[in-house]
């Protein structure tokens, strides 16, 4: 039969993340160019400094709605006759905003880039966004907003920022709007927005793929050339918690054989100190299949189908969160386990094979990361919205190497705090209330979806 | 461009693929074994997603859940998936760790059972209640992949049940069970390895016959009851399901061409036509011209056996009735059986197709997983290089011809979801909020 001997592995084979350039345009414009020749595969990926945290106060909305718009039409080609043109081409196009930035990213084959780059500074740099297609897109992100209501997966997480976070905080609201921000939005809003943001020092365009560096930069340089120049600033931004106190909050879902739990609290900015600390220490607690949650959970007692815990990475502070499912029945006996993983990863240094667990699985999964040339071009977009070493990701496993057990420990008394945990559930009120009012876990609120 | 192929088949019947690339230090494995939910008994839905749970509970020589930590601390990622045709299991690893991910597979496919126990059987049984509340009972339209088979195939066809299960069904699941579908299934014989990346092919060949070579090949699978369909369903098919869903969506379904077949590739180029990004038939005149439709799109099934899906996606504005929707999507339908489409329609999702194709084997896991799709289903791994041409030289014709004989009115099934209305009341909340 099969041999018990199990296999060592053999010599480790050197690997470097792709050799990449980044240059300025004399218009202003930044270029990150990185060739890969692997498949006649190139991806486009421009980012602008105009994500959502930049919505003005009660325009909640218009970055996303800005970004959804890039691609719905210029002064010469309407919204359906661009979109025909980029697929002619066979380019896959997507365009939108998240937290930090507004993104719009091609991929096509080699022999179709120039034609499909040239329209793509075409879109981007002279938007008409015309009246009927502001008014759709603010009515097809009103359909999305009404789809959460009966989508208990969206629900907890929007919920979850909404308890988390002040009502002053960009965070505590939904990064695409709100029925009623997103109702109020405007054309014109829209074109103060791009007038405000768009311009070329906020702007970067990542090209990853089969071209050459020199071939990039000039292709970018003839597609790009009418953006004004100059650069936005970026107000301050708020991250303050709602509350200090730990509270439990159930959004009541009549029937719901599941409750949708996020358990967690305002967590740390993505350029840390402690990045690396806290990203093994995280990978230990619920960030991997083998981590303490889910095997607890899911394994220990078959209460879910997976439970996890991560730090959103944002350029302010994100959340951490414990995020999972589990059968209504067990709700509360799950929450007391979750809270019991928190507290123990804060007061005991964990052992050596779970060490070297979330560290041999984060420093050796690095090449595989890396596979397609979208995912390198967001890996070079994460180098410059959260303006990392030029290094970073030469030294990434080195510095993953490098955190030990009371590095974690450390970072997890610095950066879990068990006092202040904000649970959501959302669930069937009936059926939990009781059990979760036993628990010691925060004074309870009901609210209805 | 071409992904290399080679095969080999060992004495025990296992086939093997291996494809280098030595771009980076990575390398994917891959099995496909040739059983999927079509093959469960009466009584016994959702077992073989079931039993895929049951394979990453430890061999004869690796303990519970060590699977996935020998192959985390590798520096690798893996899972495994169930469909109704094939189950596989998958991982990419570093390249010096491929003898490892070898010989985990070995292990659980030659000495599963010595490590199976009604405890792990009853959590994993938990487990997946938990995922099928999860995906289908607690989320919007998560029914519609049994609903629809049960209303596509008729009942005595192997597709026409739930892939991940009855609880009943699930909860009546023995070690029995489990021993008897192992010893059937889960044979060399029955299966496919695929390895993709950088590896040394000598190598990795003394490695797989040094694994895999000692398994005994099986004793042969019980058939399969017929399969084969009438092109056409013969008559209209309709369900309406009110549910806790916000808003209206139509799944209109098409009987069509088995997966690879030359008219398969007609009926792709369809569906990418019909519903494939924004400049889609369905998406451009429902959701852009018309502004009825949140969002429109269109797929297929990619069945090999008796005969694939392809199924229409059509999600209504708020304010749409559910009569609206279906006219609006009908007409459409009528349209494009009436009048046929155009070379420059079929010239734009040929394109989208061959970009997603190519960018989608930069990976090696995507390359190995397709190794095994075309030799599981074909015995024809090469396929792999003949997708952009075969795509390539699907004429216009060809699609009008598989338009005239698919989109006509004896051959639509409809499967429409509705909101169910105030199901959520207030004095309901204050029951439940209670006296606190």
């Amino acid at each position: 039969m099969v041999t018990a001997l199990r296999p060592k592995p053999g010599p480790v084979r050197s690997y470097r993340f792709p050799e990449f350039i980044d240059q300025k345009l004399p218009s202003g414009i930044r270029v990150v160019t990185a060739p890969v020749r692997k498949l006649p595969v190139v991806t486009v990926l421009v980012i602008i400094d105009a994500g959502s945290t930049n919505d003005p106060t009660d325009k909640e909305g218009v970055a996303a709605l800005t970004a959804g718009l890039l691609l719905e039409g210029t002064a010469r080609l309407n919204g359906a006759a661009l979109t025909e043109k980029f697929e002619r081409l066979g380019t896959s196009l997507e365009s939108g905003a998240d937290w930090d930035s507004a993104f719009v990213k091609i991929t096509a084959l080699s022999d179709k880039l120039e034609a499909a780059t040239i329209l793509l500074g075409e879109a981007l740099s002279e938007p008409a966004f015309p009246e009927r297609e502001v008014e759709r897109l603010k009515a097809e992100r009103l359909a999305e907003i009404l789809q959460l209501e009966t989508e208990p997966r969206g629900l907890a997480d929007e919920k979850f920022s909404e308890f988390l976070y002040s009502p002053e905080s960009r965070y505590s609201k939904p990064d695409e709007g709100s029925t009623e921000s997103v109702s109020g939005l405007s054309r014109a809003d829209v074109q103060e927005f791009y007038r405000a943001r768009y311009r070329t020092g906020s702007t970067t365009v990542i090209v990853t793929g089969d071209i050459s560096a020199d071939d990039a930069r000039a292709l970018v340089g003839r597609a790009f050339q009418g953006w004004a120049s100059g650069s936005a600033s970026s107000a301050k931004l708020i991250t303050a918690s709602r509350s200090s106190r730990k509270t439990v909050h159930i959004v009541h879902k009549q029937d719901a054989p599941q409750s949708e739990l996020r358990v967690g609290h305002v967590g740390v900015p993505r350029k840390h100190p402690k990045f690396f600390s806290t990203l093994v220490m995280n990978a230990v607690l619920g960030g991997l299949f083998g981590s303490r949650i889910n095997l607890n959970l899911r394994e220990v007692h078959g209460y879910t189908y997976g439970a996890s815990s991560y730090y959103d990475w944002r350029r302010g502070a994100g959340p951490f969160v414990v995020s999972t499912a589990v059968q209504s029945e067990v709700t509360a006996p799950a929450l007391r386990e979750i809270f019991f993983e928190i507290e123990r990863i804060r007061s005991e240094s964990i052992s050596g094979e779970e060490l070297s667990l979330a560290k041999d699985y984060l420093d050796g999964v690095f090449p595989i990361r890396y596979e397609t040339t979208a995912a390198i071009a967001s890996a070079l977009a994460s180098l410059v919205i959260y303006e990392l070493p030029a290094d970073y990701y030469d030294t990434y496993r080195r510095n993953i190497r490098d955190v030990s057990s009371d590095g974690v420990l450390d970072a997890a008394k610095a950066h879990l705090h068990p006092h202040e945990l904000q649970t959501i559930v959302v669930g069937d009120a009936r059926v939990i209330r009781d059990s979760l009012a036993q628990l010691d876990i925060g004074d309870l609120q009901i609210h209805e979806s | 461009m071409r992904i290399p192929v080679e095969t080999l088949r060992l004495d025990n019947g296992l086939f093997v693929t291996l494809s280098e690339d030595h771009t980076a230090p990575i390398v994917a494995v891959n099995l496909w074994y040739h059983v999927g939910s079509a093959n469960e008994k009466t009584g016994r839905t959702g077992f073989a997603h079931l039993f895929e749970h049951m394979l990453f509970q430890g061999s004869a020589h690796v303990g519970s859940n060590e699977h996935f930590e020998l192959i985390q601390r590798a520096g690798g990622t893996l899972n495994g998936s169930t469909w109704l045709e094939r189950t596989n299991y998958f991982e990419t690893v570093p390249s010096n760790e491929l003898a490892l991910a070898l010989w985990l597979e070995a292990d659980r496919m030659g000495e599963l059972l010595p490590a199976m126990t009604q405890e792990k059987l009853d959590t994993q049984r938990d487990v997946v209640k938990n995922e099928r509340r999860w995906a289908v009972d607690n989320q919007p339209y998560g029914t519609m992949l049994e609903k629809l088979q049960e209303l596509v195939f008729p009942p005595t066809h192997p597709f026409q049940h739930s892939l991940i299960g009855s609880m009943e069904d699930l909860s009546a699941a023995s070690l029995d069970d489990v021993a008897q579908f192992f010893a059937t299934y889960y044979t060399p014989d029955n299966a496919v390895l695929s390895v993709a990346g950088d590896f040394d092919s000598a190598i990795a060949r003394s490695l797989i016959s040094g694994y895999f070579g000692p398994i005994p090949r099986g004793k042969g699978k019980p058939p399969l009851p017929p399969m084969t369909l009438s092109p056409v369903f013969g008559t209209r098919l309709r369900e309406v399901v009110h549910d806790n869903v916000s808003l209206t969506r139509l799944f209109l379904a098409f009987r069509s061409p088995v997966f690879g077949s030359d008219d398969y590739y007609a009926a792709s180029v369809a569906a990418a036509l019909l519903g494939m990004r924004k400049g889609s038939r369905l998406h451009r005149a429902l959701v852009r011209d018309r502004q009825v439709a949140a969002d429109a799109g269109a797929f297929t099934f990619d069945l090999a056996k008796g005969s694939d899906l392809l199924v229409i996606d059509v999600t209504a504005r708020p304010e749409i009735s559910v009569a609206q929707l279906e006219e609006e999507v009908e007409r459409e339908v009528d349209l494009i059986h009436r009048e046929g489409v155009s070379t420059e329609e079929v010239e734009r999702a040929v394109a989208l197709i061959e970009t997603d194709l190519i960018a989608s084997l930069q990976s090696a896991g995507e390359r190995a997983d397709r190794l095994s799709m075309f030799a599981t289903y074909f015995g024809q791994p090469e396929l792999i290089n003949e997708q952009v041409d075969r795509y390539r030289s699907v004429s216009t014709q060809r699609v009008n011809e598989l338009v005239v004989a698919r989109f006509g009115e004896n051959n639509r099934a409809s499967l429409i979801y509705v909101p169910r209305e105030g199901v959520e009341t207030e004095s309901m909340l204050a029951a439940a909020a209670g006296a606190s």
